[in-house]
């Protein structure tokens, strides 16, 4: 019952559709979309697909499990958050894929570290100057290599030697975000404010919720699905959400936020219309959260959290991973959920399957420092 | 900083645009001390002290006579169950929406009037007080008089998170402080150790001497009725001669004795409110009962007090009142809230001495500040406490008049709730316990809330009658804003307007 597998097997089909090594790019020209959804401040991937069939869940959940009990039924062991209704619908059309117990290869529970390890593919923070998201351009065809942030600043993930935009119109993130850079200016001779405001912007932007997070949701999906769509459009884009930090009354905080990505999600594959069919969404997170609850309704900084892949191309309808079970032994450090899956290994995989490029020579640009990733087949369409 | 911002914002409360500058500054200072309105409109307004203790009252009765239904039990005077009232939900409802909850299933059982009482009129009452207060300062004519009433508020504080207090605190600061700022400090001590808000704060109403008429009677019923040093304790480490001052544990328990009788009126109704000679038509009122006082003299601070009822321990007070100890204490309290965080040794000197020669006369204290140099110090600016802050950037908008609602979310979102730091001791009146990150965050989200709602103000000819001495940093910001509601947040959350 703990031990649970999910991988190999089901896919093997998969393997024959990889791309012959050596072959630089998978095609003269992609009509591929890829699009990433951080999730700032580490989103509780326990509660996003709960594994409500460990018998360890409930005493470690305790009130949170009447959420786990009321989502979508995703298998006999695993559901799905309420909140998530056109995720569910996604996953019941095979077009979302969650994966669980995944962890990039950072393992302290700083949201400023494990931010840079996620968005720099380093194995640890501030060794790596540019994103994956970047050098994954260079895999890509000459002038089909054309990537957007939708925020105001270029996020580390795309930061490179390739040239990238960033769009957010002056009405989507709230009059509150320009004002704060303007009294940042403000501050910046005053030797007293000067540090305390750029300690305040750095928790912010880490954990914060710089982008109205869940409630300006659709609004986000459908920005980002207009910059994306049609044979002009972006191939890739960074789309940024901030407010999963739920240390307290995690549970309405938690469905607000989810509500909000669900409606980007539902947004931006309305807004692809038929370019869905050929887009790769990852959603993932710098780490999860504890297994058990803390004394304020919340958790605390935990490792191992879920990741999903969303979009036409995925080989979706199951939950993937090994699972490691909650069993207090099974548990990384005795509190968190214990990392099986590599989160840079997933995307390796998942890339290199939707662009037609072979494993190796994707991971070894995306993810320079890590070890060659284990194959993870059939995890999108060719 | 040039001597007029001083005198409006590091004395008074921040200038309001509809106001002329004054011309002298220490002239202007000065009069206020003889033009200070103790019941201006806005205070008069407020909710009478009968009606407040008179609900209380009928809400102790109410719930002894639930609990009595249920087991028969006696508690001291005034110690009645503490439901979490709706007023103090505030954040957990913010937070997860189950205060609620909690509250109706504390509710539960207990009478519909009961119920209504710790819904809705407690917390009325409270937001009524806040409105008065706040109402007061943005309109006064008398500014510096103001910002010293809340200084003492502070230094005699209560704090609302007790239910008993949570009507009264507001009224301690009315009733006991405004009337005695100008005047002896001995006087606004008598009258703030009397206030039911402080007696029934720091349990002061139900300490009984043990062989009191009531102590007795309790012991041969085979029960055992307390004497409680709260306030004994905090009077002399907090009110008056200050921490590790030389008095012994022996001391407070002896001036603790003395302090026995000191209760209030009307709270306790029925057989036992008649021992205690309560008159019901005078809730909240002070009242020394007898029956409740440990008979015989005391001994504080190697004096003898032999008076007998309430003279004993205003004896003492009279004593702490007039002690070198208690002079420093207040002159530093007071040299740090008006010259710097860490008091310039001399001032406090020159403060001290002052009480001491003044026999405790706060307006010798006060010109004493406004002849100070250290005081005028442009180099040492004191970081505003968010209700300072607050009420400055409310007079500055020109607000004459705001909701109880309002400010008490405000503050409490700024972290500092009115009348509820939490502890005897107050807020702390330094920088570092509010110059932090997201404090700063939080007052520049305030500033840019309270901007929006300001209508239509050109920040750029506010600026010049609120800030007189705005950097040329400040000055482009607000020109370069993009809307002048901005330009007015940014005027509220520059660097000058943050410190006074």
């Amino acid at each position: 019952m703990i031990d649970r597998r999910f991988f190999l097997g089901s896919a093997a089909a998969g393997a024959a559709l990889l791309a012959a090594p050596g072959i630089a790019f998978a095609r003269a020209a992609t009509d591929r979309r890829f699009v990433f959804i951080i999730q700032r401040g580490a989103a509780d991937g326990l509660s996003i697909v709960a594994p409500v069939g460990d018998p360890a869940f409930a005493g470690l959940r305790g009130a949170f499990v009447e959420d786990a009990q009321a989502g979508a039924k995703l298998d006999s062991f695993f559901t799905l958050h309420p909140a998530l209704v056109e995720t569910a619908k996604l996953y019941g059309t095979g077009e979302a894929l969650f994966v669980h117990a995944v962890a990039s290869p950072y393992r302290d529970r700083s949201h400023f570290d494990g931010q840079n390890v996620l968005e720099t593919g380093a194995t640890g923070a501030y060794r790596l100057k540019d994103g994956w998201m970047n050098r994954l351009l260079g895999l890509l065809p000459q002038g089909e290599a054309r990537a957007i942030a939708v925020s105001p600043t270029v996020p580390m993930a795309l930061r490179g030697a390739r040239d990238v935009t960033s769009y957010a119109p002056s009405a989507l993130p709230t009059p509150t975000d320009d004002l704060l850079a303007r009294v940042g200016d403000l501050y910046a001779s005053d030797p007293q404010l000067a540090p305390l405001w750029n300690d305040a912007m750095a928790t912010r932007k880490l954990t914060g919720d710089l982008t109205g997070g869940g409630t300006n949701g659709a609004a986000t999906g459908a920005l980002a699905a207009r910059l994306l769509a049609g044979a002009e459009g972006e191939r890739v884009a960074f789309i940024e959400t901030g407010g999963w930090d739920t240390h307290s009354g995690q549970r309405g905080r938690l469905a607000t936020q989810l509500k909000g990505l669900d409606s980007l999600l539902a947004a931006l594959k309305t807004g692809l219309g038929p370019d869905w069919s050929n887009t790769l969404v990852l959603v993932a997170t710098e780490f999860g959260r504890t297994a058990a609850i803390n004394g304020t309704g919340g958790t605390d900084h935990g490792t191992a959290s879920v990741a999903m892949l969303l979009g036409g191309a995925v080989e979706g309808g199951r939950v993937a991973g090994d699972w490691p079970g909650l069993a207090p032994a099974a548990l990384y450090q005795n509190r968190d959920l214990r990392p099986t899956t590599d989160l840079d290994a997933l995307i390796a995989n998942a890339l290199g399957q939707h662009y037609g490029l072979d494993l190796g020579r994707t991971a070894a640009a995306l993810f320079p420092e890590g070890k060659r990733p284990v194959p993870i087949e059939g995890l999108v369409r060719a | 900083m040039d001597a007029q911002t001083i005198a409006l914002n590091r004395f008074g409360l921040g200038a309001r645009p509809d106001e002329a500058a004054p011309a002298d500054s220490k002239a202007w200072l000065r009069a206020q001390l003889g033009g200070f309105d103790p019941r201006p409109a806005a205070i008069a307004a407020a909710p009478t002290r009968k009606e407040i203790a008179t609900q209380l009252a009928d809400y102790i009765e109410e719930t002894r006579g639930a609990k009595a239904g249920r087991q028969a039990q006696a508690q001291p005077a005034a110690a009645a169950p503490q439901p979490r009232p709706a007023a103090m939900t505030d954040m957990a409802e913010a937070r997860g929406g189950t205060a609620d909850k909690m509250l109706n299933d504390r509710l539960a059982g207990l009478p519909q009037s009961t119920q209504q009482y710790l819904r809705k009129d407690i917390r009325d009452h409270y937001l009524a007080c806040i409105a008065a207060r706040t109402d007061a300062a943005l309109v006064t004519p008398a500014p510096f008089v103001e910002r010293l009433v809340h200084f003492w508020a502070n230094h005699f504080a209560v704090s609302a998170d007790k239910l008993q207090v949570i009507g009264l605190a507001g009224l301690l600061e009315f009733e006991a402080i405004r009337p005695h700022v100008l005047g002896r400090f001995e006087d606004l001590l008598l009258a703030v150790e009397q206030h039911p808000a402080m007696l029934l704060y720091l349990d002061q109403a139900q300490s009984a001497g043990p062989d009191s008429r009531l102590g007795a009677l309790a012991a041969a019923r085979g029960r055992k009725l307390g004497l409680n040093e709260n306030l004994a304790r905090e009077i002399m480490e907090l009110h008056t001669l200050g921490v590790r001052t030389g008095y012994t544990q022996a001391d407070v328990v002896e001036f603790a004795r003395a302090l026995t009788g000191w209760t209030v009126d009307g709270l306790r109704r029925g057989a036992v409110g008649r021992a205690l000679g309560f008159d019901d038509g005078d809730a909240g009122a002070f009242r020394f009962a007898e029956a409740m006082h440990q008979p015989g003299a005391r001994t504080i601070l190697g004096k003898s007090y032999d008076q007998t009822g309430v003279e004993q321990a205003k004896a003492v007070l009279h004593d702490l009142a007039g002690s070198p100890a208690t002079a420093r204490h207040i002159a530093t309290k007071l040299a740090r809230h008006f010259a710097a965080d860490d008091p310039p040794p001399a001032l406090v000197d020159r403060l001290a001495a002052a009480y001491l020669r003044s026999g405790g006369d706060l307006p010798t204290l006060y010109r004493l500040l406004i002849d100070a140099p250290e005081v005028w110090n442009p180099a040492s600016p004191k970081f505003r406490t968010p209700w300072d802050w607050s009420v400055a950037a409310l007079r500055a908008v020109g607000t004459k008049q705001l909701q109880g609602q309002a400010i008490a979310g405000l503050m409490t979102q700024l972290g500092q709730p009115v009348w509820r730091p939490g502890s005897p001791a107050g807020y702390d009146d330094i920088e570092a316990s509010w110059a932090g990150p997201d404090a700063l965050v939080r007052r520049v989200e305030a500033a840019q809330r309270i901007a929006n709602r300001a209508g239509l103000v050109d920040p750029r000819a506010l600026a010049p009658k609120v800030l007189p001495d705005m950097s040329r940093a400040t000055s482009l910001a607000l020109a370069r804003a993009e809307s002048p509601a901005q330009g007015l947040a940014l005027l509220l959350a520059s660097p000058e307007f943050l410190r006074r």
